[in-house]
């Protein structure tokens, strides 16, 4: 059996669900004998690539940036996967939105600092005025809860992904687990 | 011969033949027979309501979907407490208590303890379908004990049932209509300011982190609601 093409992304979040991925520790050789990982922060490749099987999506959408990475990969993943709170609910980066982007990028960047105050805008995407979850913008076929999900979750729900096996979510995880 | 009169009905909840005192809820004659409805605003020890609607159940010959906790047994009732349909309602129901307010587990005090999370979890909910409306909503920390953050409510009313009921202060009440209903102390004031007793009831019977007591997080806060049948039969019993 050829092996499955599986992608990490890293949109609004705070990497704790790589983190949490990376805790599977040794299961991951048992992984990579099933797939390869082709892109992902914790690899070099630059762009998506055109066909991925899976793909863990951490982090909610937050900027411009977001917004269209998270439409490419669906056009070009078979399976997508939310991977963990933000990604599900907003979570954390979320809690911005009864505030507002402005009045947040002020509080951080002009009214707590001394030397020269201003707002980063070349580079950095704009952000979105309301954070949302993915499921807001594209389809998501796998909902994986927790801040993070345990190493365990993912163990368990990438070997159902890989083998196509059913999988009983609430059984793993819950919001803020 | 007339029938003699009793005070006892038959019906039957989900198939299973039970009987039942007269004024009795479906909800306590379910439970009875170790059949479980899933609730979040009732609670052993204070009125019921009906507010969350978490225990609505079908009734044969009616296509009206009925709250087990106000509603009383009757002769001959035919009670469905699980289906496909009640499932997806009480599902809803969940996706829109977390899409009202600003419910983020991962950095609430009541994270793991949470009735709100747990039942979510109970009914499978993996995510919401609705979208969030990230209303903005205050934390009062005026009181020197505890504190009440808006955003976690679910308007279950059981602290307001609580200090009228068991401690018969009556500070919490709620103010405004529909979506816009906020639990109040007093006619709106500051918690702090308020002539609440400072007895913790609120607290402890509070299904989620709306309300709880400061300095104490997770593992270190949890309610313990069910002093409240012990207090009324202790009552009782004087």
């Amino acid at each position: 059996m050829s092996k499955l093409s599986l992608a990490t992304v890293w949109l609004d979040g705070c990497s704790g669900c790589h983190m949490s991925f990376l805790d599977m520790d040794e299961r991951l050789l048992e992984l990579a004998e099933a797939v390869d990982v082709v892109y992902s922060p914790l690899v070099d490749a630059k762009d998506y690539p055109d066909q991925v099987d899976i793909a863990l999506v951490e982090g909610a959408v937050a900027s411009v940036d977001d917004e269209k990475k998270i439409a490419k990969i669906r056009a070009h993943t078979k399976t997508l996967v939310a991977m963990g709170d933000c990604a599900i609910t907003g979570n954390v980066p979320s809690m911005r939105n009864p505030i507002g982007p402005q009045a947040i990028l002020e509080r951080a960047y002009i009214e707590n600092v001394t030397a020269q105050p201003q707002i980063p805008c070349v580079v950095v995407p704009r952000l979105l005025k309301v954070v949302r979850p993915i499921h807001e913008y594209v389809k998501v076929d796998v909902y994986l809860p927790g801040c993070p999900p345990s190493a365990d979750t993912f163990y368990a729900a990438i070997k159902a992904l890989i083998k196509g096996e059913p999988l009983d979510i609430a059984a793993l995880t819950r919001f803020g687990a | 011969m007339s029938p003699v009169e009793t005070d006892v009905k038959t019906l039957v909840i989900d198939g299973k033949e039970v009987s039942a005192h007269a004024g009795q809820t479906i909800l306590e004659v379910a439970r009875e027979n170790e059949i479980a409805i899933p609730t979040l605003c009732q609670l052993d020890g204070l009125s019921n309501v009906g507010a969350c609607r978490l225990c609505l159940i079908e009734i044969k010959g009616s296509n009206k979907l009925l709250p087990a906790c106000v509603t009383a047994v009757q002769e001959g009732m035919e009670v469905v407490t699980s289906s496909e349909r009640l499932l997806k309602h009480r599902r809803t129901i969940l996706e829109l208590l977390f899409a009202e307010r600003n419910h983020i587990c991962s950095v609430c005090v009541s994270n793991g303890r949470c009735e709100l999370q747990s039942m979510g979890q109970q009914l499978g909910l993996t995510h919401i379908r609705l979208p969030y409306r990230n209303p903005d909503l205050k934390v009062d920390a005026s009181h020197e004990r505890f504190t009440v953050d808006h955003n976690r409510c679910i308007l279950c009313m059981r602290c307001v049932r609580a200090c009228a009921e068991i401690e018969g202060a009556h500070v919490w009440d709620t103010m405004g209509r529909g979506i816009n209903t906020i639990v109040i102390t007093d006619l709106h004031e500051e918690w702090g300011e308020s002539s609440c007793t400072r007895c913790g009831k609120c607290v402890q019977v509070c299904p989620t982190g709306a309300l709880f007591e400061k300095n104490k997080i997770g593992a270190d806060h949890p309610k313990s609601p069910d002093f409240l049948p012990y207090l009324n039969m202790m009552r009782e019993a004087q």
